[in-house]
């Protein structure tokens, strides 16, 4: 068994869980955070994607030992009580999901996207999505959304 | 108040939860006590199952349960089934073997399951899954449809002799060999239409309850028809009589058809919860999902099209067959036949036409719908034999599809659609004017000038939705009935719940149909909920693929909001002693004409619940119910116009433009349809460009099971498209709607090839067309060149 220690969006848990026991695992089971989904099992999807002290990771591809010490904020912590962030409110008002399924994901990328590169042409943002799939929207209303954040300046 | 009605672009309502995190997906449903549940599947393509031997498994920590076949068939659970009946042209029923949720003697595609390993958590039912033995005898295999019918093919059931399902045909062979033979012009083309996985990012998933006390099952699942699995669970499998089993399909992510189908595992979890006594969870993972979700097309087809000579078409001539794989999934026999071949008329006019399908069994994991469903398949057919014929009779590819238009409607085509409505000409001059066709020339001069090969393709589609007249499928050989079903309850307070058969995995029901209400009573959206995919809250429903849900659904939710308008005007007249046919609905009021009095449709909704003073005769309360069957499809049609540059030194093909132009007749909300059209689009593209399923030719083994494997497309593959609609509305539905769900997966692919058989200056290239085949052609094509 491996004790976890670790802050997950501003509250500090420690678990003991099998040794094997992945990180997506750990927050969707242990801590029944559901919003980080899984939508393959190889590293491809990023619908698993969380913060972890800050950088975006696919949580699918980290043993949740490796966590220990870390801060995560998952989709869950991302809105300030009821105030969503800008990037939760742009997928919205420009219709950036359809079955939601790949949007926590999509949107946790997104922050990190704008986090390390502030003001992205289209063919940027695009690149940078490539860790993440949507199969409902044809990325269109995405790649609008973080330009409009990108836009604002209210992405960080 | 802020306009939410029909044509608003109102954000979605379920948003919210989806953003933050709060979904309600079947995975991340808990139950408490649930066991956990893993799939032994068959290694091999086909082999004949001699001896399994689960006791080190059962032997093994946290193992509830190993149940296989034998006990499937000790418990009288019955086979899966094919709900359309097809009859090949000798008149002969289609020859369906049939189909084991866990198979018994013999396995006939990798991934097929064999057994189920029921324990306590998911690593110790995988680990235990591991301990399974299985000794099987190895069989010949074949994966190809072609092959599959060919003299000394592997025989895949016995029930069809050379692993043919059958042979359809429809339309007048007579008529079109005359066509043929008095034509000026012939054209022909053999296709691929290549075998896709449709991938929802949301893998299939199950929770299977059994309650022994009530001897009551519950089922949460993926499914983008809860009632239908419902029945088929209860009728065909008889694993419950249906008011013995609820079938929950709460948030479910995408669906494009694959979540419609009643599958194996889901079937064998029902089973597994009542014999082994515990509640049984199982959730894919991708590499399920590729080997076990039905894949989608798979056809090979030679077509040719006659003209006269002044380039009007006078007859087209089909053969395809279809890959169904190793057992006939759910709809499967009537993608290649009644989704398929009726929709080769396209926009044109052609007097004849003569389709021949031979549907086979392989050694693959079974096919059925996957978004599009059999008319993206015609639409590629007709649209690039109308490319091919503007290459060979140098014209220009609008013009030869222009002077081919359907004109006058309704229009009855020689393969039993009769389209109501349309305007094709208007799609085709939006698309073209949208994409500066006009000044594609010099686009492509000055690409040249960079060494790059410019092309422009066109396809113009038309789709079949809103699926369907009951009796016409029925008369089809279809063994449900298409309609749906919906009921209104207006609360005492006037808050509004419309429950509905329909099922949202995306579409935004949640928001749309709530629209449909604030049009007619002028509540505000926030004040109707939309309560779908339960059959203990909903009393039936056909759910959504085929772009039905407005169509359909929502014909339905119209017609009993008409009722319950006609209940609270009645009682409105009453209140304001006024004659009923002076009292109109305006605003969410109604009012005397021609006087001050008027009432709200709140007030009125609280009149008939405390039923004070109700008119004579007039029972309490506020509720409306309502079947609404079609009595026509919808005709959704556009233009598709993409513009592509070719590296000639590298093959890579970018994408420079896609114009869209679509007829969706009336739409309720710009913004979801516009999404629908984008997501199309690029699964559309992505079947062009990138996404093949391969199989090995020798082993039978799924090449491409993986995200790696699988070319998905992903942002940087696809461009921002250039939508826009124009409209015809429907005219055999109260509210004109066509339907818009699957329009970009239909007409893009053909756009796509046809630009980048324009760039290269070649007939013919495959889908997908990869960056090596793409190479490869531009060399053939200069080698051409260059020896003339
Ligand atoms: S689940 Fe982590 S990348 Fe797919
Ligand atoms: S919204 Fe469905 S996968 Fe992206």
């Amino acid at each position: 068994m491996a004790q976890i220690n670790v802050k997950v969006n501003g509250r500090a848990v420690s678990k003991q869980v099998e040794d094997r026991t992945l990180l997506v695992e750990f927050l969707r089971e242990t801590l029944g955070l559901t919003g980080t989904h899984v939508g393959c099992d190889t590293g491809q999807c990023g619908a698993c994607v969380v913060h972890l002290d800050g950088r975006a990771v696919k949580s699918c591809t980290m043993i949740a030992a490796q966590a220990s010490g870390s801060e995560i904020t998952t989709i869950e912590g991302l809105a300030k009580g009821d105030e969503l962030h800008p990037m939760q409110a742009a997928f919205h008002r420009h219709h950036a999901l359809q079955c939601g399924f790949c949007t926590p994901g999509m949107i946790m990328t997104a922050v990190d996207l704008l986090r390390r590169i502030p003001h992205p042409d289209e063919a940027t943002i695009r690149a940078n999505l490539d860790g993440n799939l949507c199969r409902c929207t044809g990325y269109h209303n995405i790649v609008k959304a973080i330009a409009a954040v990108a836009e604002s300046g209210a992405g960080v | 108040m802020a306009h939410d009605g029909i044509g608003a672009r109102l954000p979605r309502k379920e948003d919210r939860r989806f953003i933050t995190g709060a979904g309600n997906y079947t995975d991340d449903i808990v139950v408490r006590n649930a066991a956990h549940a893993e799939f032994v599947r068959s290694p091999h393509a086909h082999a004949r199952i001699l001896r399994i031997d689960v006791s080190a498994a059962l032997r093994a920590p946290g193992v509830i349960g190993v149940l296989t076949g034998a006990e499937l068939a000790d418990d009288k659970v019955g086979g899966l089934i094919c709900g359309w009946m097809i009859h090949s042209k000798d008149g002969s029923p289609m020859r369906a073997a049939p189909y084991a949720p866990l198979a018994r003697d013999v396995v006939r595609y990798v991934g097929n399951p064999v057994a189920i390993v029921v324990a306590e958590t998911k690593n110790e039912a995988r680990d235990a899954a591991e301990l399974v033995e299985v000794e099987y005898e190895e069989l010949a295999s074949v994966v190809d449809p072609a092959a599959a019918q060919a003299p000394g093919a592997p025989q895949i059931h016995a029930e069809a002799p050379g692993n043919t399902i059958y042979q359809w045909a429809l339309g007048d062979k007579g008529a079109v060999d005359r066509a043929f033979a008095g034509a000026a012009h012939r054209v022909e083309v053999d296709l691929i239409n290549n075998r896709l996985v449709p991938n929802a990012i949301e893998p299939r998933a199950a929770t299977a309850i059994y309650d022994r006390a009530e001897g009551r099952f519950t089922l949460y699942t993926t499914s983008q028809n809860p009632h239908v699995t419902r029945l088929v669970l209860s009728a065909f499998v008889g694993l419950a009589p249906e008011h013995k089993l609820r079938v929950v399909a709460p948030d479910v992510g995408g669906g494009f058809w694959s979540k419609i189908f009643i599958y194996p595992e889901e079937t064998v979890c029902l089973w597994a919860a009542r014999r082994l006594g515990v509640p049984v969870k199982w959730a894919a993972d991708r590499r399920e999902s590729f080997l076990a979700d039905a894949h989608g097309r798979d056809h090979v087809t030679h077509a040719e099209m006659a003209f006269d000579a002044s380039h009007k078409i006078v007859g087209l001539r089909v053969k395809t067959i279809a890959n169904l794989g190793a057992y006939m999934s759910t709809f499967s026999s009537s993608v290649p036949t009644y989704l398929y071949a009726t929709l080769l008329s396209g926009q044109y006019d052609i007097p004849a036409i003569y389709a021949e399908v031979d549907a086979v069994y392989t050694n693959t994991t079974p096919v059925d719908a996957y978004r599009g469903a059999g008319r993206p398949e015609a639409t590629y057919v007709v649209e690039r034999l109308m490319d091919i014929a503007a290459r060979r009779l140098r014209i220009d590819a609008a013009e030869i599809r222009r002077k081919n238009f359907i004109r006058s409607f309704p229009h009855q085509t020689p393969v039993i659609m009769n389209y109501d409505t349309g305007d094709y000409e208007a799609s085709l001059n939006a698309a073209l004017s949208a994409a500066r066709y006009a000044e594609f020339p010099a686009r492509r001069a000055e690409a040249r000038s960079r060494g790059k090969l410019r092309g422009i393709g066109l396809s113009c589609y038309i789709e079949a939705c809103g699926l369907a007249p009951s009796q016409a499928v029925g008369s089809l050989g279809g063994g449900v009935g298409l309609w749906e079903s919906a009921e209104v309850r207006v609360n005492p307070v006037g808050t509004i719940e419309v429950l509905t058969g329909s099922h949202s995995h995306g579409q935004g029901h949640e928001t749309t149909f709530a629209q449909l209400v604030a049009e007619r009573f002028g509540v505000p959206t926030d004040q109707v909920s939309i309560i779908h995919g339960d059959t203990d809250k909903v009393q039936f429903g056909m759910g959504t693929y085929g772009s039905r849900s407005a169509a359909v659904g929502m014909s339905a939710v119209n017609k009993a909001l008409e009722r319950v308008e006609a209940k609270a005007r009645r009682i409105a007249a009453h209140l304001m002693e006024a004659a009923e046919s002076d009292v109109e609905l305006k605003g969410g009021e109604f009012v005397v004409a021609g006087t001050d009095k008027k009432i709200a449709f709140a007030n009125v909704a609280l009149a008939a619940y405390t039923a004070h003073n109700l008119p004579p005769g007039t029972e309490p309360g506020l509720k409306e119910g309502a079947f609404y069957d079609p009595v026509n499809f919808t005709f959704p049609a556009g233009t598709y116009v993409c513009e592509v540059e070719v590296d000639p030194k590298t093959g890579a093909v970018e994408i420079v433009q896609f114009t869209a132009a679509d007829d969706f007749g009336t739409i309720v909300n710009p913004m979801i349809v516009e999404g629908q059209v984008h997501g199309g689009l690029a699964q559309g593209i992505g079947q062009a460009l990138l996404e093949g399923c391969r199989y090995d030719r020798d082993s039978g083994q799924l090449v491409t099971a993986t995200f790696m494997d699988y070319a998905m497309p992903r942002a940087r593959d696809l461009v921002s498209f250039n939508v826009s609609t124009t409209a015809t509305p429907c005219k055999t539905n109260p509210l004109g709607i066509k339907g818009c769900g699957e329009a970009g997966a239909i007409g893009s692919p053909a756009a796509v090839i046809n630009a980048i058989a324009n760039a290269i200056g070649v007939e013919r290239i495959e889908m997908p067309a990869t960056a090596q085949r793409v190479w490869e052609t531009c060399r053939a094509a200069q080698a051409a060149v260059a020896a003339q």
